[in-house]
């Protein structure tokens, strides 16, 4: 339970003092020697390309039903087979990048926008408020991640839109201590001392000398989070408490896959790979921005 | 230390009281008149106002929360609108499958990713080394439940080598000791049951424990790396000890610490984990017992889970930071 004068915090985010200049240095150059980065920036594009071309990939509409094909296994009909509906595996994987895409990306600005906001409030005002809001940032970060996302489910009751707020939630106390621990050792550095002397508001202050010095580990922890956030959105609905049935979701396709495992396994198969795929994806692309844009985040995000 | 530890767990009390606070009033947000989901849509106004009394549930707000946090200091969490079984019986009877299940999952992770991490520090960028990374890589990112459907699939399914789900074999029983079904069978000598639990719990342990063990792989390959450079090992070395016992005697240790550190950090995610495991395996532990009751309206249950869970969570944080100084004499305890 990490008091204001975390020195873990402290030494750690003091070097994040120094990073706008080495954000601004990000050449193609350095960008083309991260395969990684490359590797994980191209599959992004390419769920991006399917989720948006959905309508034109898709063979079939992802929710129609075809009795008289159930449970095809794959084949040039249907690539990826058939579920218990006779609905279109394939069409559905494709639709399921749109739902998890703007899961991933909704829920990710949320807790960006408010762990922002908690962050800077709470490391720049001080004092009682920042006594007050770090307590309550520690009792969010006591609770297993999923039991807290299930307990915001059950008071909002189940459905996507409401496993998206849960995840947001779930997050933002993470973005929170990390832009409080920017904000509190920017503030004390010399720069802004200046610029208070010479009679700079808080306001200028904020916009001109501390939120510059959030951008690079916000941008770094907002893509490696995305793809836990899609993977966790997904397991909130493969448990039931996400979006339901019919919807195209990779999570709930899962879950009915589970059911159907021994006797037609492609219909947990496909959707469970897409998933892998996303979330790798995301993951390299931030382990590469962190390692392009500022390396001593290493370990801390 | 004890004095570390006891001011840590001083420092825990208000952070579980706001805990209570949170799961209280957030239930309380929730639509819904509980009077009514007890008795059902029929019952009568007179019937309904005497069990809002009964409950309480017609004193102020302040007062229910007082009461609520009396009773549960007393292990008290009311009764289940489902069961209608005390909640804290319900979490007795679940909560040590889910203790089960992730020990084993962390034995698996440590035993295993450590194994793999020492073995290709010791041959870097071999074909070994080169596919137990693209191993863990793919490891770190397979969702659980999915990880866990393919095991099933393959090990359960095509195999046929290991069970289906479940805690035993059908028709089989143990009596209650620990409620650990692999600890109660062996406690009781009984072997066939003992040998029926393991292999139920083998998949589960594996399922949860893999992303886990994919991490430890990777940070103890990195720190074995650095470790084998030092000096004092090349002086073990000079001694003319075999590398066997260079790598366990004198660098493994330190390739622990790290290891520790990924535990406390993963805690989280593994009791995660293990809500998604036991909903594939079927099993009866904590997770299954939460999402029943979220899916079920079962608001005692929710909160009683709740609580419980948050104070096993920041107990086991602290057993970790306890376990960390402990394993490296350079940390105090302050």
């Amino acid at each position: 339970m990490a008091g204001p004068a975390d020195p873990v915090q402290l030494t750690a985010a003091g070097t994040a003092g120094e990073t706008a200049p080495r954000a601004a240095a990000l050449s193609w150059r350095r960008v083309r020697r991260s395969s990684n980065l490359l590797v994980g920036a191209l599959i992004i594009a390419a769920v991006v390309g399917s989720a948006a071309l959905a309508p034109l990939l898709a063979p079939y509409d992802p929710v129609d039903q075809e009795f008289t094909a159930q449970l095809r296994p794959p084949a040039p009909a249907h690539w990826f087979g058939t579920d218990e509906f006779g609905r279109d595996i394939f069409s559905r994987v494709l639709f399921g990048a749109r739902i998890a895409l703007r899961v991933g990306v909704v829920a990710d600005l949320i807790a960006t926008a408010l762990g922002v906001l908690l962050g800077v409030v709470a490391g720049y005002v001080g004092g009682r408020l920042d006594a007050l809001l770090t307590r309550v940032l520690d009792i969010t970060l006591a609770f297993p991640y999923l039991l807290l996302a299930m307990v915001v489910v059950a008071i909002l009751g189940p459905g996507l839109t409401n496993a998206m707020i849960a995840i947001a939630v779930v997050y933002t106390p993470q973005f929170a201590r990390v832009v409080r621990g920017v904000v509190l050792s920017v503030k004390e550095q010399e720069f802004v001392e200046a610029a208070r002397a010479l009679g700079a508001g808080a306001g200028r202050i904020l916009a001109r000398g501390i939120l510059p010095n959030i951008v690079s580990p916000i941008i770094v922890m907002s893509t490696l989070t995305v793809g836990f956030m899609i993977v966790e959105t997904a397991g909130l609905s493969f448990l039931g408490l996400g979006a339901s049935p019919p919807t195209p979701e990779w999570g709930s396709m899962l879950a009915t896959g589970r059911s159907f495992m021994l006797t037609a396994p492609w219909i947990a198969t496909f959707p469970g790979l897409a998933i892998l795929v996303t979330v790798v994806a995301f993951n390299l692309v931030g382990d590469g921005l962190r390692d392009l844009l500022d390396p001593r985040l290493r370990g801390r995000i | 230390m004890w004095t570390y530890v006891g001011r840590r767990l001083i420092q825990l009390l208000p952070v579980l009281l706001g805990v209570s606070v949170l799961v209280f009033f957030g239930m309380h947000l929730i639509p819904g008149d509980v009077a009514v989901l007890l008795l059902g849509e029929k019952a009568s106004e007179a019937d309904l106002a005497r069990l809002r009394h009964q409950l309480g549930l017609d004193q102020p707000v302040y007062v229910q929360y007082l009461r609520f946090l009396a009773d549960a200091l007393q292990g008290d969490f009311g009764v289940s609108l489902r069961t209608r079984q005390p909640v804290i019986w319900e979490i007795r009877q679940a909560l040590p499958i889910t203790i089960e299940l992730s020990l084993a999952a962390l034995l698996f992770a440590v035993l295993i990713g450590i194994a793999i991490g020492v073995l290709t520090a010791r041959h870097p960028h071999s074909a070994l080394d080169t596919g137990a990374m693209v191993f863990v890589l793919i490891g770190v990112s397979m969702p659980v439940f999915w990880t866990g459907i393919l095991l099933l699939l393959v090990f359960g399914g095509l195999l046929g080598w290991l069970p289906l789900g479940g805690v035993l074999d059908t028709g089989m029983a143990i009596r209650r000791i620990s409620g650990l079904p692999l600890l109660d069978a062996v406690l009781q000598g009984n072997w066939p049951a003992a040998r029926s639990a393991l292999e139920h719990l083998v998949l589960p342990a594996v399922t949860l424990g893999s992303a886990l063990m994919a991490t430890i792989a990777r940070m103890a390959r990195s720190t074995m790396l650095d470790v084998l450079n030092l000096d004092y090992v090349r002086t073990a070395r000079a001694k003319g000890l075999p590398e066997g016992g260079v790598v366990a005697r004198h660098a493994l240790w330190n390739a622990l610490l790290p290891v520790v550190t990924l535990i406390g950090l993963h805690l989280g995610l593994l009791l995660s984990g293990a809500v998604l495991t036991e909903t594939i395996f079927a099993l009866p532990g904590l997770g299954r017992l939460t999402i029943t009751s979220v899916l079920a309206r079962d608001y005692p249950v929710v909160q009683g889970v709740v609580v419980i869970g948050a104070v096993i969570f920041v107990l086991a944080n602290l057993a970790v930071d306890v376990l960390y100084a402990w394993l490296d004499p350079r940390i105090r305890y302050s």
